[in-house]
């Protein structure tokens, strides 16, 4: 099990590094007397391709056996999915419906990661926030979204 | 010398202006704050605030972001003295014997030490900067392009090698970094790397787009359900329950001028920052003591050491970072590029050129700490009431502030998604043990050592061996050979060793 993480990490390592080096080569590599753009794309994308292969082959180990935290960590798929969809609604919010209902969005959304925080305090919090926000960014620092688009302006 | 104290009287000038005061206070508060705070690291709150910096002027700014670093050292250290809570990385030490202290109603000394620590550490820290500094790139200004691209190197390697996690995947990140830097038009040629046809990469990433994924989105993801909400009750402290007694400060300050001296050796080598020396001091008071039993049980010397090791080294930390324009973690980086932001070239020149920065920063390192010494106590009472809020209240709210700062930073939306993708890409990398600061560094640092490489190059016609021919380079370049080898080496012998586990591991 031990292994396991390393593998992984050096194979995205590589992996970076390979798609370095195929992007870099159709940017010109030039010669060692006129570096072209192409250059330093490659010797970083082969470095990156050596230093994965290395991970991989000699994974790391604790030293002293008391922090071991070498399994994957299973990955908070709730946490993500709510800030990834709070980020995602500021995105398309601000532009469409407002500033307001874009801080509100991204704060109740994110807000719900965490099975401490009720619905209802996610609402209170959402809406504590987008007051606060909505002075501070749309009166204060002059922000160019319209608070509600067609609403407040 | 002379030139330093006209240089610091001139710095004095600028930091005492109204408006840069009113900065450096802020970011000390904020910095306060934060150290203070867990799951709001220093880097996450400096990358948060740097979008706002960029209406300032480049002083006030520096001011208020460098306020943030060593405010929060102050900070961390009530929470480990008085709640037992590491939330500040350099002060996780202080815990082992600044919270037995509390326990046995000593708190206030503990802390009454940790000031006279941050007091002696600070100035000492700030003086070797005076002297240093100027120094340092008064030598660097004979600097060809061969010597400041294998420094950079040196620079680069030692950042992501000594500073903690894995040295080969720390090289890693630091290429990472380097080839995130690359995306958008190439100066030299006018091609578009790395942009994949689309518009808004073709001036490349935003610093703050990076950093904000990396230690702003990353980390809530990592934290929301991890850092625990805390049981914390009043505590009520006066100036008075500071006053350390006569004997214990006897026993006390020599540690703390040991520690002094560690944590200025500790910043002038890239990587091994506050962090790393409050570590060694620690083990170094442990390892000298004739009663090293005390240890852990509430001895002074284990509070006054670090601490005053952590100031003088977060001080020092400045000096690489203005003198020659390579920072030593992703802190200085940081601050680097928000001084590039504004059109400020980092590097031997800036002591020079930019003498209100280098000074004013200086002067306001002394009136931030003296700040921070008197109102470290007053506000103790405040933070620990701000540590009922919850984390969970706290992460959309600075979520938002994260979208918003990073928009504002050049009115573009493509920007927001930016930083969703690499705080996803960012959560990953610390699922797979990454440390994804040395990023940092490599973004700041690549283009200058892309440009200075090509320069070199073509100085020499092509030679390679340019880089050992000058000996000031030839020495650099020895030294990452030697770091190379080093680590190398240390891996080699960890790896034969069998896997030590203590007896307790498992109890």
């Amino acid at each position: 099990m031990n292994l396991h993480r390393d593998h992984i990490a050096g194979a995205l390592i590589a992996a970076i590094g390979a798609f370095a080096v195929v992007m870099g080569q159709s940017y010109g590599f030039g010669g060692l007397h006129n570096i072209g753009s192409g250059f330093f794309p490659v010797v970083l994308g082969v470095g990156m391709i050596l230093l994965g292969i290395a991970m991989a082959v000699w994974p790391q180990r604790s030293i002293t056996g008391l922090v071991a935290h070498h399994k994957i960590g299973a990955p908070d798929w709730r946490a993500a999915a709510a800030i990834t969809s709070g980020v995602a609604l500021f995105i398309l919010l601000a532009n469409s419906a407002g500033l307001a209902p874009a801080i509100f969005a991204c704060v109740f959304a994110s807000a719900l990661g965490t099975s401490r925080t009720s619905l209802k305090e996610a609402l209170l919090l959402g809406l504590g926030v987008t007051v606060f926000g909505v002075l501070l960014f749309a009166y204060g620092l002059k922000v160019p979204f319209p608070i509600i688009t067609g609403v407040l302006n | 010398m002379e030139s330093s104290f006209a240089g610091l009287a001139h710095g004095f000038e600028v930091a005492l202006q109204w408006h840069n005061l009113m900065w450096c206070f802020a970011g000390v508060i904020v910095g306060n704050m934060v150290g203070v705070l867990p799951g709001m690291g220093v880097l996450s709150t400096i990358s948060i605030l740097l979008p706002l910096t960029f209406s300032m002027q480049p002083v006030a700014a520096l001011l208020m972001l460098s306020g943030i670093y060593y405010g929060a050292q102050y900070g961390g250290a009530i929470c480990s003295i008085l709640l037992n809570l590491p939330c500040h990385p350099p002060h996780a030490v202080t815990c082992l014997d600044g919270y037995p202290m509390t326990k046995q109603g000593k708190g206030g000394v503990a802390l009454g030490i940790t000031m006279l620590a941050a007091m002696v550490g600070a100035a000492f820290g700030i003086g070797q900067m005076m002297v240093l500094a100027p120094y340092i790139a008064s030598i660097a200004f004979k600097f060809g392009p061969q010597e400041i691209c294998a420094l950079m190197l040196l620079g680069l390697l030692a950042g992501s090698t000594l500073a903690k996690g894995s040295p080969i995947k720390g090289v890693s990140m630091t290429l990472f970094g380097i080839l995130l830097s690359l995306a958008g038009t190439d100066i030299n040629t006018g091609n578009e790397r790395f942009t994949f046809g689309l518009l808004e990469l073709s001036d490349g990433f935003e610093l703050v787009a990076i950093s904000l994924g990396l230690f702003g989105i990353a980390e809530f993801l990592k934290s929301v359900n991890s850092v625990a909400p805390t049981g914390v009750r009043a505590v009520k402290l006066g100036f008075r329950d500071l006053r350390p007694s006569a004997a214990e400060l006897r026993q006390g300050l020599p540690p703390i001028l040991r520690g002094t001296i560690i944590g200025s050796l500790c910043s002038l080598i890239p990587g091994t920052g506050p962090t790393i020396a409050s570590f060694i001091a620690y083990a170094m008071e442990k390892k000298i003591s004739r009663t090293p039993e005390r240890f852990g049980y509430g001895a002074i010397e284990g509070v006054a050491a670090p601490e005053a090791s952590t100031h003088s080294a977060v001080q020092g930390d400045f000096i690489p970072t203005m003198s020659l324009g390579i920072p030593g973690d992703a802190v200085m980086a940081l601050l680097l590029g928000a001084l590039m932001i504004h059109g400020i070239q980092p590097g031997p020149r800036l002591i020079v050129e930019q003498p209100d920065i280098f000074w004013g920063l200086i002067a306001s390192f002394w009136i931030g700490n003296l700040i921070l010494v008197f109102l470290n106590v007053p506000l103790i009472g405040i933070w620990v009431k701000l540590l009922m809020v919850p984390y969970r209240y706290l992460y959309p709210t600075a979520l938002f502030f994260v979208c918003i700062g990073v928009f504002a930073t050049r009115n573009e939306m493509f920007d927001v998604a930016a930083t969703l993708g690499f705080g996803a890409f960012g959560y990953l990398l610390l699922q797979l043990g990454f440390e994804p600061a040395p990023i940092l560094l490599g973004f700041v640092l690549g283009p200058r050592l892309e440009e200075n490489f090509r320069r070199s190059l073509l100085l020499s016609r092509g030679d390679l061996a340019t880089f050992i021919d000058r000996p000031i380079s030839a020495v650099f370049i020895g030294f990452c050979v030697l770091l190379l080898l080093a680590q190398a080496f240390a891996s080699y012998r960890k790896m034969r060793a069998p896997v030590r586990v203590p007896a307790n591991a498992f109890e």
